[in-house]
């Protein structure tokens, strides 16, 4: 075995490209995924069967399905219908609704683990529905289930590098450039994967203290 | 979608995602019971090193794993893995890390009376293990379990990415061909869903049976 530090230096620059994209991707993915999931969670209490159904299908579809075949999907499939969308968009909605789908069962969890009796002392004040939801469920609810969506955005993150499937220049797809480029395969694949290693072990245990503080 | 393309490339696809599937499988519940029970273990040692596994395989991407084993692991020790098998055992030793604190999970739940009760009967450990502890362990595993498999079947199309011809690869393919991408794609997702739930069925079904067994009754 030879391990080339010098192709670990070449390969820094690149690297810090891909790990800005990778960073960014998980920001604007968690933002979609924690939105749109808390609009599923909302649609399956919704009283009309026709909200409930359509909602359990597509989020249950969309969890089942192989993230990497709907971000081919997307970025296949939308501009023949005349959408067109950069790779690192498509990649980043897909990750986004991906994931909402798993948020949406947490918010629901979540939500059902709010006592009983709030929901009836919000009614015994006659509050309107919007408030009752604003300021007595969501924040006894958010607080729950602020650890386990951290533990989502740490499985996004380690999902990002299928984007390199479409393209975007992510971690993955820098080393793939740059191994490309200098034939060096062993450094940078091993950089990239020592850096996914010691971003999510710090961000699990922060996780875990967080569930500590705030679920128990 | 002519015939020609659905016989030669997507059922075959089709067939080589579930034997992905189930060698994967195989092999990460291997893992999972390995590294799952040694983390119970006594020895400071042992449970370090079964928990530093977990960290590093739960810790990277599956995907990175793979193209590790795939293009790095041959000029480390000399030989090459052909695609399939790199495939394998990244899905098998990345998802075996998430079955190890399912299993792990388990058996620390199993109530501590039990444990005693084995150490009361002087059992050997493997004894313990064998027919106090995992009986009563298995059955509460199975909804975790059956998540994870989802999971690893999703986690199958990555190794289209290594040209590997499973049913992801198929549609690639198919795509090329027919320069359309609608079709094909639904058909791939929808194909995933059917083999999703035949086996969140099955795993139901097989929930039932375990905890019936136990005296429980299942929901």
């Amino acid at each position: 075995m030879n391990w080339d530090w010098s192709a670990v230096a070449d390969f820094m620059p690149r690297f810090w490209d891909g790990l800005l994209v990778t960073l960014q991707v998980l920001v604007l993915g968690s933002l979609i995924s924690f939105s749109l999931g808390l609009v599923w969670a909302l649609g399956f209490r919704a009283r009309s069967r026709l909200v409930r159904w359509p909602v359990h299908a597509v989020t249950e579809f969309v969890r089942t399905t192989p993230l990497l075949v709907q971000l081919f999907f997307l970025f296949f499939v939308l501009p023949e219908w005349g959408v067109q969308f950069s790779a690192l968009t498509t990649g980043t909605l897909a990750i986004g609704l991906h994931y909402s789908t798993y948020t949406a069962q947490v918010y629901r969890a979540g939500i059902d683990a709010v006592p009983a009796g709030q929901w009836e002392a919000a009614k015994a004040l006659s509050l309107p529905r919007h408030r009752t939801w604003l300021t007595v469920i969501l924040p006894q609810a958010l607080r729950r289930i602020a650890p386990a969506l951290g533990n989502y955005v740490i499985a996004m993150l380690k999902d990002t590098p299928l984007l390199a499937g479409i393209s975007v220049l992510e971690l993955l797809q820098q080393s793939r450039l740059e191994s490309a480029a200098t034939f060096q395969y062993t450094e940078p694949l091993t950089v990239i994967g020592v850096a996914f290693v010691l971003i999510a072990y710090p961000a699990s245990l922060l996780v875990r203290t967080l569930e500590r503080r705030l679920v128990h | 979608m002519t015939a020609g393309l659905w016989q030669n490339w997507v059922l075959p696809g089709i067939w080589i995602t579930l034997q992905l599937l189930i060698a994967s499988a195989a092999l990460a519940a291997a893992v999972a019971f390995t590294v799952g029970t040694a983390r119970t273990h006594r020895s400071r040692t042992v449970r370090f090193l079964a928990g530093f596994y977990t960290e590093v395989f739960r810790g990277t991407s599956a995907l990175i794993l793979m193209f590790w084993l795939f293009f790095v692991l041959p000029p480390l020790v000399g030989w090459q893995l052909v695609p399939m098998w790199a495939a394998i055992l990244a899905l098998g030793l990345s998802y075996g890390a998430y079955g190890a604190e399912i299993v792990r999970g388990a058996l620390n739940a199993v109530p501590k009376a039990q444990r005693e009760a084995g150490t009361a009967l002087s059992f050997t450990p493997w004894q313990r293990l064998r027919l106090v502890l995992l009986p009563q362990a298995v059955p509460e595993m199975i909804p975790s379990f059956c998540n994870l498999l989802v999971e690893l079947l999703k986690g199958t199309a990555l190794v289209s990415l290594l040209g590997v011809g499973d049913v992801s690869f198929a549609a690639y393919l198919v795509r090329l061909a027919t320069q359309e991408s609608g079709g094909i794609y639904t058909v791939t997702l929808v194909v995933y869903f059917v083999i999703a739930l035949v086996i969140t069925r099955s795993m139901k079904a097989l929930e039932r049976r375990g905890k019936a067994n136990l005296g429980v009754v299942a929901k």
